[in-house]
């Protein structure tokens, strides 16, 4: 048994309802409440423990790279905290059990509710601030689920979408502030960070790192201004309000604000800000909630209101004060908790939640009219009621404060204030719903809820009674370790009595229970004041920022992203000529100490060539054919260049490569326009000639340095280990096929996808053909002249012929796989050329996607081979052998793996070209994909 | 020898970039052919130049760096799937939409999908 478990259960318990949803309400309603009922009872049997005064905690190692765990601890503020969560979340599944109609789906509700609960959960134990900030995001999620739930109706994701926004965003600042927190004291563990208070309230970022905190309480807990989405999320459900907007998730930016109550109260900053804050909001909230019709309304601006209370008594940095705090929480919990509930039955009995209808309920639903009036009386504070008690604390608290200097005063002055409008709209509450006449137009004639319903507000109001007449027995010592847990030291002497004789909070709370009737009796003057002023709808202005951010965006995008690709490139090249040009401003000497190779004759001749033939590509660029000839000269001199300076392997390749791609493009350029109008401006060419001028000087510059500057290889290890352990003499080949296999083996295979996806295009393009040029000329009748068949078709076996050599040697000398592979589909293309596809299609039955498919199977193979043998993947093997009359030869596993190379190469290029080259000939109308 | 080398790779990257900035598929599919001549040329030539000095063993005295040879020998062939991929979707492109600008239509033509037009249709 341990800790895990308490948030693991309601974890498991996420997916129970959406198997039992099937067997029936009841049976679903009791299945989902047997996991959190558990971790209740695991957490009532750590209770002992807690009130002996110990925290328990238990980690578990998760990525420790980075200081990550799984950690977990259970003092009085969490036990308080989970005694909330899950009893009243036991509650809300039976409440809602009767409170759902047929048409909802009762698996999804409980699944985002029981989602909810083990978020709640997982703030309140965890140990760790990441992780708790996991469970903080976790939260926002699960009630944009539930606060969504009526789904088709505009209100709810309109308000789920606002409480997602305002909390989420409150989300990230919290999270700034967790990982500022974090780093100051070095640790994420929370334990070290509220043991280190000093050290963060003296730091230099603390003022930052507070504020962000704060912001992802206030915007939980819907403090003003960030209060606007809770009246919104009212779309939800009625258990819904009552579990998370009341009991638990606005509660969590409370929890907040007491667990880091030792590491980051104590400033004046921190009672500038909160104390402020809570005090603005419980007089808005307050003021707000008597002018609501809707009654959830009311309860939500009332909620609002006592959450500013509980942040100002946070916020007074007194300890009796952070006492009071604890003590309301539990209070409000339970009393705003049954509120909603009773609320939700006049709602889900009656069909409305207007009080300007209901009217008079008392007549049709005595019981539970009895039930929501002891808990509004409680919520207005009349004594015997626990709501009193807090109260009373409060009162005394805001007098105890000197914190406004001389303006101190006004705080007790305001709190009073606040409580009788508090007074005012719990007796709205109940006189306007419970008596004031009978009741009108309601769809449903009231009547009392089903006997089960009921029970969960009894559980409450019988709370509210208990711990208003009881308090020290009820919940003294839970109040006393929630308190010593948030000021981590001795808890101040309190009492928890009813009656502490006539004293000045006594007084006041008499004040405000006058001031309070006073107002509601003269209502109407009210009612008319403040309907000169427009009510400014929170969704409308909420909805207009969110439309005027995404209208920026838009502008931004449609100003970066305007479609054109062109653009696109040039800023691209803009970016990476200011990125790689701007270091060599600071490389003055780009000469290095290698010595250079002299110039001879023929090399300055290539590079003449060389240069001119591509200047020659971009000077007719326009004429197409001409550009393709002189890219083909190009090509040839590049592979020239590699045959000068010692790479064999690397001019064959280039020159088959560039036969293929020749024959490519003059394919393509058969469907493409022969020449390109002129459409780019002189001034506009001249630009793209200076961005690309420059990157090539940048690029030459580059290239010059780096050929200078003296090499320290890692290819030595290459050179020494090719004969011994690749068996081979040709460096290049053996890496491809040994040293480096694995990265062949990649290569090989992106080469047979891009086959496969031209294959794919080709198959189902529908390109008209042309029969002219663009000069109006005919294309020739005579496609495949004889000398040219003739020639070719004795050429055919000395090229297969001169592969197979190619790739047999490839070990030792020049050539392999590659090579071969690529001379191949040269020799087969030149069938293609001079015959024509009607002529080969006959001859050459090779289905060249298999060709692809059995080379990378061969290429895989052999490298899985070398597991039987015990040796990682694509260990190689070879041996010597003597045939009598052939001499002696090598065998080497790699030669099978260039084998599955040579395949491929061939598959694919084959593939591509001659797919190409039906799309010329009638064959085209007979292409299909699985041709 | 070495700046000859470096001016050649340097005119091949201002062409290729050039003709990459133009508007029409196969002038782009040309200069991505010269780009990738250019950048074998860099690549190969972070092996340093060498002559008469193949790495096949017992051929020369001194050899040249096998390594970039190597990658760029695959580099060649990938680069030739590169530049079919893209000179048939040119072909697609030119067949699905009617002509060979590299944006699909020409460019004083109305935009055909904005932001906003996904969002409201």
């Amino acid at each position: 048994m341990n800790l895990l478990w308490v948030v693991l259960l309601p974890l498991i318990g996420t997916l129970v309802p959406l198997f039992t949803e099937r067997f029936g309400r009841n049976i679903c309603t009791l299945s989902v409440a047997l996991l959190p009922a558990w971790s209740l009872i695991l957490v009532l049997m750590y209770a002992v423990d807690i009130f002996d005064g110990q925290a328990i905690r238990q980690t578990i190692e998760w990525i420790p790279a980075i200081g990550l765990d799984l950690s977990f601890r259970l003092d009085g503020l969490s036990l308080l905290f989970l005694l909330l969560i899950l009893g009243i979340g036991l509650l809300v599944i039976l409440y809602a059990r009767y409170y759902l109609s047929a048409k909802d789906s009762m698996g999804h509700f409980y699944a985002y509710l029981i989602l909810f609960m083990s978020a709640m959960v997982g703030i309140v134990i965890s140990n760790n601030l990441i992780q708790l900030w996991m469970f903080w995001e976790l939260t926002s999620i699960s009630s944009f689920l539930l606060i969504s739930f009526w789904s088709h109706k505009s209100e709810a994701r309109k308000g789920a979408r606002m409480a997602l926004t305002v909390t989420g965003a409150g989300g990230l600042a919290l999270l700034a502030g967790l990982l500022l927190i974090g780093n100051m004291v070095d640790s994420y563990d929370l334990d070290t960070v509220l043991a280190s208070g000093d050290l963060i309230r003296s730091h230099a970022a603390y003022p930052v790192a507070l504020v962000l905190v704060l912001l992802g309480a206030f915007t939980k807990s819907a403090q003003f201004p960030f209060h606007f989405w809770l009246p919104h999320a009212m779309s939800a459900p009625t258990p819904v309000s009552a579990y998370l907007h009341s009991a638990t998730m606005v509660k969590a930016g409370i929890f907040l604000m007491a667990r880091f109550y030792p590491a980051l109260a104590g400033t004046d900053l921190w009672f500038m800000i909160v104390s402020l804050t809570g005090l603005i909001t419980l007089l808005i909230g307050a003021y707000v909630a008597l002018f609501k019709h809707d009654l959830k309304g009311l309860l939500a601006y009332s909620t609002i209101s006592h959450l500013g209370l509980i942040t100002l008594l946070l916020g007074l940095n007194s300890d009796l004060a952070a006492v009071a705090a604890v003590f309301h929480i539990i209070n409000h919990a339970i009393f705003k908790a049954s509120l909603f509930m009773a609320a939700g039955i006049i709602d889900h009995e009656s069909g409305s939640r207007d009080m300007r209808k209901l009217n008079g309920l008392m007549k049709y639903m005595p019981y539970t009219a009895t039930l929501a009036i002891v808990a509004a009386l409680s919520m207005a504070g009349v004594p015997l009621l626990n709501g009193f008690l807090s109260k009373e604390m409060f009162f005394a608290e805001t007098l105890n404060q000197s914190t406004l200097g001389s303006l101190s005063w006004m705080i007790p002055l305001l709190a009073t204030v606040g409580a009788a409008f508090s007074v005012a709209y719990s007796l709205r509450f109940i006189h306007d719903v419970f008596f004031n006449g009978e009741p009108i137009d309601l769809p449903k004639t009231p009547k009392e809820p089903p006997r089960y319903m009921k029970v969960p507000v009894e559980i409450l109001v019988g709370l509210c009674l208990l711990v208003g007449i009881f308090p020290a027995y009820v919940v003294g010592d839970l109040l006393h370790v929630a308190s010593s847990a948030v000021l981590t030291h001795d808890v101040p002497v309190h009492s928890l009595a009813i009656w502490h004789g006539f004293n000045i909070p006594l007084f006041m709370s008499f004040l405000a229970m006058v001031g309070g009737a006073t107002i509601y009796y003269n209502r109407r003057h009210l009612f008319q004041f403040q309907s000169q002023f427009d009510e400014p709808d929170a969704k409308h202005i909420f909805e207009g920022v969110v439309q005027s951010i995404v209208n920026a965006s838009e502008r931004i995008i449609s100003a970066l992203e305007n479609g054109s690709l062109q653009r696109y490139i040039f800023l691209l090249l803009l970016f990476t000529l200011v990125m790689a040009g701007l270091p060599l401003l600071d490389l003055v000497q780009n000469t290095g100490s290698r010595p250079q190779i002299p110039l001879d004759g023929v090399t300055v001749t290539g590079a003449v060539l060389l240069v001119l033939s591509a200047i020659a590509t971009v000077i007719w660029y326009r004429r197409r054919f001409l550009a393709l000839i002189f890219l083909s000269v190009v090509g040839l001199m590049v592979s020239l260049i590699f045959a000068k300076f010692s790479a064999p392997d690397l001019a064959l390749t280039q020159l088959s490569v560039e036969i293929v791609t020749i024959i490519l493009l003059l394919l393509a350029l058969f469907f493409l326009p022969q020449s390109t109008q002129k459409e780019s401006t002189n001034r506009r060419l001249s630009g793209d000639l200076l961005i690309s001028g420059l990157l090539g000087c940048v690029i030459g510059t580059i290239c010059f340095a780096m050929l200078t500057t003296p090499l320290d290889t890692i290819s030595d290890f290459f050179l020494a280990n090719s004969k011994t352990g690749g068996g081979g003499t040709n460096v290049v080949n053996v890496i491809l096929v040994d040293f480096r296999g694995f990265d062949t083996l990649g290569e090989i295979t992106v080469l047979g996808i891009a086959a496969l996806g031209i294959f794919k295009l080709i198959a189902k393009m529908r390109i008209y053909m042309p029969v002219r040029d663009d000069d109006g000329r005919a294309w020739s009748n005579d496609p495949h002249p004889m000398m040219l068949e003739m020639v070719s078709q004795s050429l055919l076996p000395l090229a297969i012929l001169v592969s197979v050599y190619i790739f047999l040697r490839g070990h030792n000398v020049p050539g392999g796989g590659f090579i071969a592979g690529l001379i191949t589909a040269v020799a087969i293309i030149q069938q293609y050329i001079a015959h024509g596809v009607q002529w080969i299609k006959p001859r050459i039955k090779i289905d060249y996607q298999w060709l692809i498919a059995g080379g990378i199977l061969i290429a895989t193979t052999t490298g899985l081979g070398s597991w039987i043998f015990d040796k990682p993947f694509l260990s190689t093997w070879f041996d010597h052998f003597n045939l009598p009359w052939i001499g002696e030869f090598e065998l080497a596993s790699a030669m099978l793996f260039d084998l599955g190379v040579y395949l491929t190469v061939v598959g694919s290029v084959m593939l591509i070209l001659a797919n190409l080259g039906k799309l010329t000939t009638s064959e085209r109308f007979e292409m299909k994909e699985n041709d | 020898m070495e700046a000859i080398y470096a001016f050649c790779v340097g005119v091949l990257t201002t062409c290729g970039f050039f003709l990459v900035l133009r508007g029409r598929t196969f002038t782009v599919v040309i200069g991505l052919t010269l780009l990738s001549y250019a950048v074998n040329l860099f690549l190969f030539a972070s092996g340093r130049l060498k002559l008469n000095g193949a790495a096949v063993l017992g051929k020369s005295a001194e050899y040249s760096d096998p390594l970039p040879q190597a990658l760029v020998l695959t580099a060649i062939v990938i680069g030739f799937a590169m530049t079919a991929f893209v000179v048939i979707l040119a072909m697609r492109s030119r067949a699905d939409q009617g002509d060979d600008h590299v944006d699909g239509q020409m460019p004083d033509q109305p935009r055909r999908l904005s932001v906003s037009d996904k969002r409201n249709g």
